[in-house]
């Protein structure tokens, strides 16, 4: 994907400083009210010894199993004589101090050795990958209740076997996020300018690992509660501590007598653990997704389009035909594209683009990348991304408006207009055989026998110069070269002799000598066939060599179309002549190269 | 493919090796601290030296590891400190036990969760926001918690089903199914809620793929591309989904045993654990470990035979 709307910048947003996140954590009420509920829970274990009214066991024989809301006692006492409130909060130092334990030993483990394996790599790597395997195939409950014979009942021991248990986790998610960033240029560029390895990791590679890891944490803080709880449930923890696992033990052992004070560890496990999950649920939406669009649901997305379009500068001039309109095949008019920014506007990446397209003419839409030009190509075939919204425009096919007909879009799309990609190995299913998914494509677009289609398609294949088709049809995805997979898609777009084909930067994925071949291959079946088509791209030198007309794109708006010898030689626009000088002194480059 | 594979299986025998050699080492490294715990605390110093001696627990680390793992391979996994029972013998009516628990919720886990995940990814909207919230809340109380309610609702209160024991699936069907019944369902839920939301991850990503996209302009019916190939590539993640489901089954059952007092093998090594019994500790993490390894290695196997690549390599 090249679009802007769906790329995600990962280390811009590292960056990104303390107070700002905080900010927009704050303006989530689902992270205020688990933030609340945490904090409150570590103050009221820190503040323990002064708002318990006694010591955890101290036992009020004559108001056993006295039920809530006795005086003196709001939650009752249990019936082994306690009051339930105190030792919930007893309990609440107990958990924090062992959730402690669990995330101060994994992250100490699994960081430091997932920072030292993603960035020197080699034998280390590999032994704590093994390492890793080797943990990861440990039966974790069934070890701590093992290691009980070992520790005895001492939960905090049994928390730091759980944390070395959970390191793993750490482990693989530093060192995938280190070997990314190790890679980017601006680590490159820190070691030229001579900073010693540990400056480095200190600088980039911490900011990178560090919202990640505090994002996993609060889940590690989760499963740590449940653990704990667990632990000391199976009877495992030491009877005299007052945890909330060993409350949820003994009062399910008096189940029968008072149920009710199993209620309340229970509910303070549940609401704790799910607090940390919601939480870091929330720290991931704010430290990591807000870049990346999202897809609106319904009601939020008219909403969207609403306001997008009341903002829209009125009903201009009636948009005029820019051919003869008999002659033309395709004609966008007034396009609006844009995704959903994070307050939930529209984030308008194409801003009202009319284009024309004659039968039989190339016609190249050139730009940099993220000017939109993907994003018109995918408009006239209805695969824009889900989260994609069209905020005006028609996509007129031989007289008939596709945008504004689901129906007409869904028959016109593979048998009157076809799509050749951009990068050739993805865009076949890795699953299936060539000629299956070939197949496939020309049924669903012109309902005919298995045989025909095949019978057609190795024709075809012949004809785009491929010499055995019979043998790649029987191939899979993997076994051919990215300019047969070129060559195959062009096939593929073509076998149901559409009208227009759209093709979207199909050479630049490919190497020099096989772009030549693919763009030749182009050329000669709009020569052949008079299909007209639309090149997506950012190469002039494609341009000049195949297109008969050309629009030239900037920031989501047409600058400038024109026929390509006219363009070439007498630029109108300001930014089509420093395109036209930088790919000539991109080409000057080239040729000093060579 | 086979090369990958041996590795593969050559790597699994070292795991077992290198866990089963750990947890060994940590058990039986204090031999003294076994004794005392078997014979109590008030013993004397001599029946503690005795009794190391007797139990073997006074010969070097290796050489008891060397016996035990001799043993195993002849499936004598020695004999309980306390009762003199064969550890095989123990496991084998425990290991059913637990599996009789297991392997139907698994089943009931992976239709339900591929059902939701599927319909979540490609429908959106409301089934998806439905399984987002049962995701977190299933995750977030402790598959014992939600057991020790089912009994509170189930069987204290209403009575349908009793509270604990476990009847044999040979001895009575009916009465097999009555006792399993809610340990099923306070297992279910977690591994549901948290397999749903993974299936639901891998078809999205499939989703997302380009070939799915040049699927879509050729003109291929959409119901065609969910069935005939997003989850056809989806398959894989999936597989690993099922796996890891296994283990948080597992895992979830020892727990769900306390509750239900079930015989399985959680209550067996958890019971073992407390009273110092090692080798039927040692026992029941061997079954464990190898069941772990077992998995993986059929996930691995099935992964590679779904895809082309390694197939045809």
């Amino acid at each position: 994907m090249t679009d802007v709307a769906t790329t995600i910048p990962l280390t811009g947003d590292a960056r990104r400083s303390n107070k700002s996140v905080l900010r927009r954590l704050v303006a989530n009420p689902q992270a205020v009210i688990c933030l609340v509920w945490l904090l409150g829970v570590l103050l009221v274990g820190a503040l323990a010894p002064w708002l318990a009214t006694s010591d955890p066991n101290t036992t009020f024989l004559a108001e056993t199993n006295a039920g809530p809301g006795t005086p003196g006692h709001p939650l009752g006492v249990d019936s082994a004589g306690r009051d339930v409130l105190n030792r919930l909060i007893w309990g609440a130092r107990e958990s924090a101090m062992a959730v402690a334990v669990v995330t101060v030993v994994s992250v100490a483990l699994g960081v430091s050795t997932g920072l030292i394996a993603g960035f020197y790599r080699g034998r280390f790597e590999s032994i704590a990958g093994f390492i890793t395997d080797v943990v990861l195939s440990m039966p974790g409950i069934v070890l701590l209740i093992a290691l009980y014979a070992l520790t005895g009942p001492d939960v905090l021991a049994a928390m730091a076997v759980y944390g070395v248990l959970l390191a793993p986790s750490y482990y693989r998610l530093v060192r995938s996020i280190v070997l990314g960033v190790r890679n980017e240029l601006y680590v490159d560029a820190a070691r030229v300018v001579g900073l010693s390895d540990w400056r480095i990791v200190g600088r980039h590679v911490l900011w990178a690992v560090r919202a990640p890891v505090i994002i996993q944490s609060s889940f590690v803080m989760a499963s740590g509660i449940g653990i704990e709880a667990g632990v000391s449930f199976l009877g495992l923890g030491d009877p005299t501590s007052s945890s909330w696992g060993i409350m949820l033990q003994q009062s399910f052992n008096s189940i029968y007598n008072n149920p009710i004070l199993v209620l309340w560890p229970a509910l303070v496990v549940s609401i704790t653990i799910l607090a940390l999950i919601l939480f870091g649920n929330a720290l991931s939406d704010v430290l990591q997704a807000s870049a990346r669009s999202k897809v609106l649901p319904p009601r939020a997305r008219r909403r969207a389009l609403a306001a997008a379009r009341e903002a829209l500068p009125g009903p201009t001039t009636e948009p005029t035909p820019l051919g003869s309109s008999d002659d033309v095949i395709l004609s966008i008019r007034d396009l609006r594209i844009g995704y959903p920014a994070p307050d939930n506007s529209v984030n308008q990446v194409v801003h009202g683009v009319d284009l024309d397209v004659r039968r039989g003419e190339i016609h190249g839409l050139v730009g940099e990348s993220g000017s939109g030009k993907s994003q018109i190509a995918f408009s006239t075939l209805g695969i824009l991304p889900k989260e994609a919204l069209v905020v005006s425009g028609h996509v007129m096919l031989d007289g008939e408006d596709l945008l504004a007909d689901d129906t007409k879009l869904a028959e016109a799309r593979g048998t009157r207009i076809g799509y050749v990609p951009q990068e050739p190995m993805t865009n076949l299913d890795p699953s299936f055989t060539i000629g299956r998914q070939l197949v496939k494509g020309l049924r669903a677009a012109r309902p005919m026998s298995k045989a025909d289609a095949r019978k057609r398609l190795e024709e075809l294949l012949v004809s785009v110069g491929i010499t055995d088709p019979d043998r790649v049809m029987g191939l899979y995805p993997h076994e051919i070269s990215g300019g047969m997979a070129q060559r195959v898609l062009i096939c593929g777009a073509i076998a149901s002799q559409p009208d227009i084909i759209v093709a979207d930067e199909p050479t630049t994925a490919l190497d020099v000598t096989v772009q030549a071949e693919v763009l030749e291959i182009l050329r000669n079946l709009s020569l052949e066939r008079g299909m007209a088509m639309i090149l997506v791209t950012h190469n002039l030198g494609v341009v000049a060599d195949l297109c008969d007309t050309v629009s030239v794109m900037k920031d989501g708006l047409i600058v400038e179309s024109a026929d390509v010898e006219e363009l070439f030689s007498n630029p109108r626009e300001e930014y089509t002549q420093q395109l036209l000088a930088s790919s000539r002194s991109v080409e000057l480059m080239e040729d000093n190269d060579e | 493919m086979t090369r990958h594979l041996l590795f593969n299986l050559g790597r699994s025998v070292l795991v077992l090796f290198v866990v089963t050699f750990i947890v060994f080492a940590l058990m039986y490294g204090d031999g003294y601290g076994i004794a005392y715990s078997v014979l109590g605390l008030t013993a004397t110093p001599e029946a503690v030296e005795a009794k190391v001696v007797a139990l073997g627990l006074d010969r070097p680390l290796l050489t008891q590891f060397g016996d035990w793992l001799g043993g195993a391979f002849t499936g004598d996994l020695g004999r309980s400190f306390y009762t003199g029972q064969s550890v095989s013998e123990a496991l084998s009516t425990r290991v059913p036990v637990t599996l009789s628990v297991v392997i139907p919720t698994l089943v009931l886990t992976a239709v339900i969760s591929v059902l939701l995940g599927v319909t979540a990814a490609v429908r959106g909207g409301v089934v998806d926001r439905v399984v987002q919230v049962i995701s977190v809340g299933g995750t977030a109380v402790p598959s014992f918690i939600v057991a020790i309610a089912l009994v509170f609702t189930f069987a204290i209160r209403w009575r349908f089903f009793p509270a604990t024991g476990y009847t044999k699936l040979s001895d009575s069907p009916t009465a097999w199914l009555a006792s399993v019944a809610l340990p099923m369902v306070a297992l279910l839920i977690g591994a549901v809620a948290s397999a749903a939301q993974q299936f639901r991850t891998a078809v999205l990503d499939t989703i997302g793929r380009d070939y799915v996209r040049t699927l879509r302009a050729r003109g291929v019916r959409e119901s065609n591309i969910i069935f005939g190939h997003v989850l056809r590539n989806a398959a894989a993640p999936g597989l690993t989904v099922i796996s890891l489901t296994v283990f948080g089954l597992l895992g979830g059952a020892v727990f769900i045993e306390q509750v239900f007092v079930l015989p399985g093998m959680g209550q067996l090594a958890n019971m073992s654990a407390q009273i110092s019994d090692v080798p039927m500790v040692m026992g029941t993490v061997l079954v464990m470990v190898l069941i772990v390894l077992v998995v993986n290695f059929t996930t691995d196997l099935a992964i590679n035979l779904l895809n082309p690549k390694a197939r045809t390599r």
